[in-house]
């Protein structure tokens, strides 16, 4: 059936092509589109009938013509060959290759669809990963498995962020390091720029698999992008088992061409016109990260998701965070105080963190320690809005102890360099001289032995 | 039953439009030749329209579809206690050798294992030619260390008892009685039984509920309490802690069995509770947690279908147990993620959208999911109850939503999750402000028999303190604390005590993570002693410093983790240590009063 072709084409809007008199072509499947000029463009089926099919054009129909169209059906859903030989390389978002290097060949083809991971078949992440940075390591800790995203918005590192924990990222007692899947989604040249050469300079580049769909590259190949590159995250981690840490950005620019394509096909729109299964869909990509029982690799996600006006109650932000596992959310007024990086740890949560850390893992006090740092620093965020309000003279000592301390931790533990590489001990030993300012009875959440051990006070 | 055989005119995501003359509204169907199950919800001629639970890729128009003649229906028989099940009770544990790490399509695996013997043991007051009524108790099967299977007569059988099967070893295939039906038919009985779960099992009468539902958890059982056969909502943001609040309840509540429902949730949540429960210890019975928890597990990356249809199969479970007699909590998380499956599914037949994208008939849907929660007694006299707590979780935690406004017209307790207090890692992060319980009046009939007279007054005087420091709190913003009496700072101590000493409670904490009934009141009645004795002096013109300074104080505040349930006694003793420091400054500042006058 593959070799035959369709001159039937009744419509084309936007991203959409409707085909008549289709043979029974099956729902998803591939089709290759040529035009009056015989270039060829890729789309998939998103719905079919007896009578018609309506196709999704991944380059859009811009310049089409009814007449001079042909239609070809692959008889196939979107698939990918993968072999080892993808580290290194750069495609895009269909898993073409970008880099003037010859196509991936291959036997082994994966669906870029995936299917859901048996719960049965998980098994619960628990390996910390250090990252070298205070607010994550510390405060908010990433591990083996997690899906972990950071709430950035315009102007704001999240990509510098992001080139360091790929840089960094690594077991405490491993060498191992991570190979890295990323995936860029309607990002600047410039961005995709920076992320190449941080690869490059790192040394890394060898271990790293790009999917790279630019601003102005079409925007319906987006929807494809994550899964191909996730595709081949699960490839890496469960058939040659290796650590994948994946990247996605920017989760916005997907969304939103999710949003073009719902409302061509005339689906429903639920809050701010996007479609009411935006978190099915999410969902879809997010959950393909994990462990696996009895498989060695694993996959840890990384996605940047940039607020739209900074609001972290805006749809996709919001849909994430209900899936992820956490989030590190990056603040505008850390950002102008010129802390890098601006991790805000109020909203930031890390949901896996809690099996990941303590005795065995980091050390025994680390729990208790980052539970003490949230509550002083809640309190002393407290202090900071009081002291704009009614002037910081007009506060007692024991207030004026918390501004200092907020200051401390903003500067310091916060506050760290681009390629400063904290151990998780140096973390903590940190956070104690943070927690030193205090006397011990105002350290409620700590036990008495880690008063005993680490408080400053006394040494 | 009949198979009848059509074929499939269009598909267009999970929902397809297929040709089947006769098939009927709800029948589950076949499909292609993949053999995906669905289920038919709506007729228009003589096509048909259908929901498919399984991904629809690689479905033709013009391949098979075939009618099952029957609802989607669970097996309802022993085996189901420490399973985890799929949306539509698949059994994923079977599924994984059958399909290996990712799950496959069109796979068919009854639910309960066939192949397990189960040592039954008929009821001595089932004669032979007895007639028997829908419900009725024929005999027992011990499915776990802790749950004794009680075999009932399917709901919507009645009939002379014929046979019935010695005590013995017996699969759940195998036979174990026959009736006589009314229309003289025979129908043999087995171990199990199927029932549609889109249809409330039968009972013979609603009661009240009357004893709280005990679950450790101080914000909840002291403030908030919720009684057997209760509903109630969690709503919060994401982040708030709404996940730790429904699996510490699947850990300590004093419920028979807890049925939990991950609909569209995280795939490592549901690990979580299949890798920690099985060594966790239920702390009623000593026995291990799982042998009275099961899992349903539709995760956020499976079909949205067969998440509309998880939340049936859980609450059809729920009332199965309960009709033996069990108290049960079936906890659904979250019920926003079923509502978005009836407003996706909506929006795909092209039904008109009411609020926010949802389909008119929501908030009926939700009250009659609700609805079957309750304490009943059952067709067998048995009383048994199904408590429902569902979560909820708010687009932007904005409680105005749909989903929150309908689900807090039906329920009876609202446990309102706040993002402030868990940005404050103030856990569990429930806001005492939004939330509210219609039970504290029942609820109190019990705490006053089993624990203290004094609790509805102890409980409000806290609840007083809290709203009092609201109030002061804002006078503080205004104008700075120094613009507030000795009296007024003591407020705003006393409430701190609350609420780090009583409400605060970390799921993290060995020793914290559950609070007896009892432990639970001597630290809501140990904080306030502080705060009413400390009142007095202050009335008397000690500082506030004075009393903040005092070691004691810290200790109170680690009271909860410092000191076990079993240790109540000691809460007494420190209790005490207050009563008398408190006494030695008031009689020092009376010796001193007595000095420089």
């Amino acid at each position: 059936m593959s070799a035959r072709e369709y001159r039937t084409v009744s419509s084309a809007q936007g991203s959409l092509l409707v085909v008549r008199q289709a043979p029974a072509v099956a729902f998803g499947d591939q089709v290759l589109i040529r035009d009056h000029r015989n270039q060829l463009r890729h789309g998939q089926v998103i719905r079919c009938s007896e009578a018609e099919a309506l196709i999704q054009v991944f380059e859009g129909t811009g310049d089409l013509d009814l007449e001079n169209t042909w239609v070809r059906f692959l008889d196939q859903p979107l698939e990918i060959n993968l072999a080892p030989e993808i580290l290194g390389r750069i495609f895009n978002g269909l898993g073409k290759p970008k880099d003037n290097r010859p196509p991936i060949l291959s036997n082994v083809r994966r669906n870029v669809n995936g299917s859901a991971i048996n719960p049965a078949a998980r098994t619960y992440p628990r390996e910390f990963i250090q990252t070298g940075i205070s607010s994550i390591d510390g405060l908010n800790s990433l591990v083996r498995g997690q899906k972990l995203p950071i709430f950035s918005a315009s102007g704001l590192p999240h990509n510098r962020l992001a080139a360091q924990i790929v840089r960094q990222a690594r077991l405490v007692d491993e060498e191992s390091s991570f190979s890295v899947v990323f995936a860029a989604m309607g990002v600047s040249y410039a961005d995709a720029r920076f992320f190449q050469e941080e690869f490059a300079d790192s040394g890394v580049l060898g271990n790293v698999v790009m999917y790279i769909n630019l601003a102005d590259d079409p925007p319906v190949e987006r929807l494809a992008l994550p899964r191909v590159a996730l595709t081949a995250a699960e490839y890496l981690a469960f058939d040659l088992d290796r650590h994948v840490l994946v990247v996605l950005t920017d989760m916005t620019n997907y969304a939103e061409a999710l949003r073009e394509v719902a409302t061509a096909k005339g689906d429903v729109p639920s809050r701010k016109g996007y479609p009411g299964y935006l978190y099915s869909d999410l969902a879809e990509l997010y959950e393909r990260s994990g462990r696996i029982k009895d498989r060695h690799g694993s996959v840890t996600l990384v996605p940047v998701v940039t607020m739209p006006s900074d609001d972290i109650t805006h749809p996709i932000p919001d849909l994430t965070g209900y899936i992820t596992e956490g989030q590190i959310v990056l603040s505008r007024e850390l950002h102008n105080q010129g802390v890098y990086p601006p991790v805000f740890i109020s909203p930031s949560l890390s949901r896996l963190m809690k099996d990941g850390i303590g005795k065995g893992d980091t050390r025994e006090d680390h729990p208790r320690v980052a539970n003490q740092l949230y509550a002083l620093y809640a309190k002393a965020l407290e202090t900071r809005n009081l002291a704009a309000i009614i002037g910081a003279e007009e506060l007692s000592e024991r207030d004026r102890r918390y501004l200092r301390f907020a200051e401390a931790f903003d500067s310091q533990f916060i506050g760290q360099g681009e390629d400063e590489d904290r151990s998780i001990i140096e973390t903590l030993n940190l956070a104690w001289e943070l927690l030193s300012m205090f006397p011990k009875d105002m350290l409620t959440r700590v036990s008495e032995t880690d008063l005993a051990r680490y408080h400053r006070s006394d040494k | 039953m009949s198979e009848k055989q059509g074929i499939i005119r269009e598909i267009n995501g999970p929902i397809l439009t297929i040709r089947l003359p006769g098939i009927r509204n709800g029948e589950q169907v076949k499909i292609g030749e993949l053999g995906l199950f669905g289920e038919v919800i709506a007729l228009k001629g003589e096509t048909a329209l259908v929901q498919s639970y399984e991904s629809t890729e690689g479905v033709r128009p013009g391949e098979p579809v075939i009618g099952l003649g029957r609802p989607l229906s669970v097996e309802l028989g022993p085996g189901l206690l420490g399973s985890i099940f799929d949306g539509v009770q698949r059994p994923l544990d079977k599924v994984l050798l059958a399909s290996g790490d990712h799950i496959g399509r069109g796979i068919h695996l009854p639910a309960l294992d066939r192949e397990r013997l189960w040592h039954f043991v008929p009821e001595p007051a089932s004669e032979i030619g007895s007639t028997l009524s829908p419900g009725q108790l024929i005999g027992r099967v011990q499915e776990s260390a802790i749950i004794q299977h009680r075999i009932l007569v399917p709901p919507d059988l009645s009939g002379e008892l014929l046979e019935l099967a010695p005590e013995g070893d017996y699969r759940l295939d195998d036979p174990i009685g026959q009736l006589k039906l009314s229309d003289g038919r025979s129908r043999k009985l087995k171990l199990y039984h199927n029932w549609p779960v889109r249809t409330p099992r039968p009972y013979r009468r609603r009661d009240h509920g009357l004893s709280p539902l005990i679950t450790g958890q101080r914000i909840l059982d002291t403030f908030f309490p919720l009684l057997k056969g209760g509903k109630s909502a969690v709503p919060g943001p994401f982040g708030a802690g709404k996940t730790v609040v429904q699996q510490q309840i699947a850990r300590w509540s004093n419920a028979d069995i807890v049925i939990y429902v991950g609909c569209g949730e995280r795939g490592n949540e549901l690990v979580d509770v299949l890798e920690t429960f099985p060594q966790l210890q239920d702390p009623y019975s000593g026995h291990r947690l799982m042998e009275r928890t099961l899992l349903v597990a539709n995760t956020s990356n499976m079909p949205v279908v067969a998440r509309e249809a998880s939340i049936y199969v859980g609450i059809t479970m729920a009332e199965y147990y309960r009709d033996q007699g069990y108290d049960v909590v079936l906890l659904a998380d979250s019920t926003s993620r079923w509502a978005e499956a009836l407003r996706e599914v909506s929006g795909r037949l092209g039904q008109m959208p009411v609020e926010d994208g949802y389909p008119a008939y929501l908030a009926s849907r939700l009250a009659a999911f609700y609805e079957r929660a309750g304490r009943v007694e059952a067709q067998n006299g048995a009383t048994g109850s199904v408590t429902l707590i569902g979560a909820v979780s708010p687009p932007g935690g904005d409680f105005s939503e749909p989903v929150t406004a309908h689900t807090k017209e039906i329920i009876q307790t609202f446990w309102a999750l706040s993002k402030e207090l868990a940005d404050a890692r103030h856990y569990p992060a429930i806001d005492w402000v939004g939330s509210f319980s219609e039970h504290v009046a029942t609820a109190a009939q019990w705490w006053h028999r089993e624990i203290s007279p004094d609790w509805q007054r102890r409980r409000g005087q806290a609840l007083g303190l809290l709203a009092r420091d609201a109030e002061l709190a804002r006078i503080v913003n205004l104008v700075g604390p120094e613009a507030l009496s000795s009296a007024q700072r003591w407020e705003l101590e006393g409430a701190a005590l609350i609420k780090e000493g009583v409400l605060q409670q970390s799921a993290l904490d060995p020793v914290d993570t559950f609070a007896s009934p009892e432990k639970q009141f001597l630290l809501l009645e140990m904080m306030l002693t502080i705060y009413d004795r400390g009142a007095e002096l202050i009335e008397l013109g000690i500082s506030v410093q004075e009393l903040t300074d005092l070691p004691l104080m810290a200790r109170a505040r680690r009271a909860k983790q410092t000191y076990s349930s079993e240790q109540c006694d000691q809460i007494r003793t420190l209790m005490e240590e207050f009563r008398q420091a408190f006494a030695k400054i008031r009689l020092e500042y009376a010796k001193f009063k007595e000095h420089t006058q």
